[in-house]
């Protein structure tokens, strides 16, 4: 199915790039994605992929909207306070792009219902709020091989990765998992209701995860898969570092 | 040997491992990753990694919010 003159307009800035052209778009309009959390980084992560056309975006998250959010989560008024964030982010992507197939989960994901909501979907991504939903989600898409795109922020911090750690590299390594960079959970609870964060740090770092899923679904550029992108926010640094395998650990497949 | 530790020069007796590194400066290892020379270092590897004079480290905590 090709795209019809409206989607020629509106994909316009996108057809122009060699590495997305007519191709890429019609890539990006039969992906499905599932994005699990609907909170700072599930926002821009969520507009960026619906303004983009993918073809189908499914929402995970069990909350309501709360005052606090609005100071990142720029989907949501103030009229929307007390409501299924799930249920408000639908109506407003629907909005920004109709042709975009929204599919609502209001569930928190656990380990019992995440292989049947990660079953339909090609690349799955983490802006959840917690290490324990971070592990479920890495075990599950190493699992089901599905590609995990995983962001996480904190104070004036935010990580990006890719992980797909079934496949090997050139020489045969497996590739990292969440788990290679995170072995086990610190007992403290890092979230952003205790530590703070820049409201517009959810924005970069979403936005980065944006980029990586359609570089993903598209084939074009670099995957990140192997490698950790660090944001220091307070320094105004990025860096890009190597992520290994880690033998010990229990997700590859593998293990001394 | 001089080592340069979150941008800082610091000054450590050799041979010292990562492992050690973090012990000496008390750091939880529960709660960070070690990158060496722009390479997270397996957690499995922190006794056999050496530390070498120049090298650049920089601790990386965890974070888990969304």
């Amino acid at each position: 199915m090709g795209l019809d003159d409206r989607q020629i307009e509106r994909y316009q800035r996108h057809l122009l790039l060699k590495e997305i052209g007519g191709p890429g778009q019609q890539k990006l309009s039969d992906a499905k994605v599932l994005l699990i959390g609907v909170g700072g980084l599930g926002h821009p992560v969520a507009q960026y992929l619906v303004a983009a056309g993918i073809g189908t975006l499914g929402l995970v998250d069990d909350d309501v909207v709360s005052l606090s959010n609005l100071q990142r989560q720029t989907l949501f008024s103030e009229t929307d306070i007390g409501h299924s964030k799930v249920a408000v982010a639908t109506k407003a992507l629907n909005r920004l792009n109709p042709h975009v197939n929204i599919v609502a989960h209001e569930r928190r994901v656990d380990a019992d219902n995440i292989a049947g909501l990660i079953a339909d979907y090609n690349v799955v991504v983490d802006g959840s709020d917690n290490f324990a939903t971070r592990f479920i989600i890495n075990d599950a898409c190493y699992e089901h091989r599905k590609i995990l795109i995983s962001g996480a922020v904190g104070r004036f911090d935010g990580q990006v990765s890719c992980f797909k750690a079934w496949l090997s590299d050139a020489e045969g390594t497996p590739l990292p998992c969440y788990r290679s960079l995170v072995p086990e959970a610190p007992e403290t609870q890092e979230d952003c209701a205790t530590t703070g964060i820049i409201g517009a740090l959810t924005g970069v770092i979403g936005s980065l995860m944006a980029v990586e899923v359609i570089k993903e679904i598209t084939g074009a550029g670099d995957s990140m898969a192997g490698r950790l992108l660090i944001y220091d926010g307070l320094s105004g640094a990025m860096r890009t570092v190597k992520l290994n395998w880690d033998p010990k650990n229990p997700n590859n497949g593998k293990q001394d | 040997m001089k080592v340069q530790i979150n941008g800082e020069m610091r000054d450590f007796e050799a041979p010292m491992s990562v492992l050690q590194l973090l012990t000496v400066m008390n750091l939880p290892s529960q709660k960070i990753a070690v990158e060496l020379n722009l390479e997270i270092v397996p957690k499995s590897a922190y006794h056999s990694q050496m530390v070498a004079a120049s090298d650049r480290i920089e601790i990386v905590h965890f974070i888990g919010g969304g």
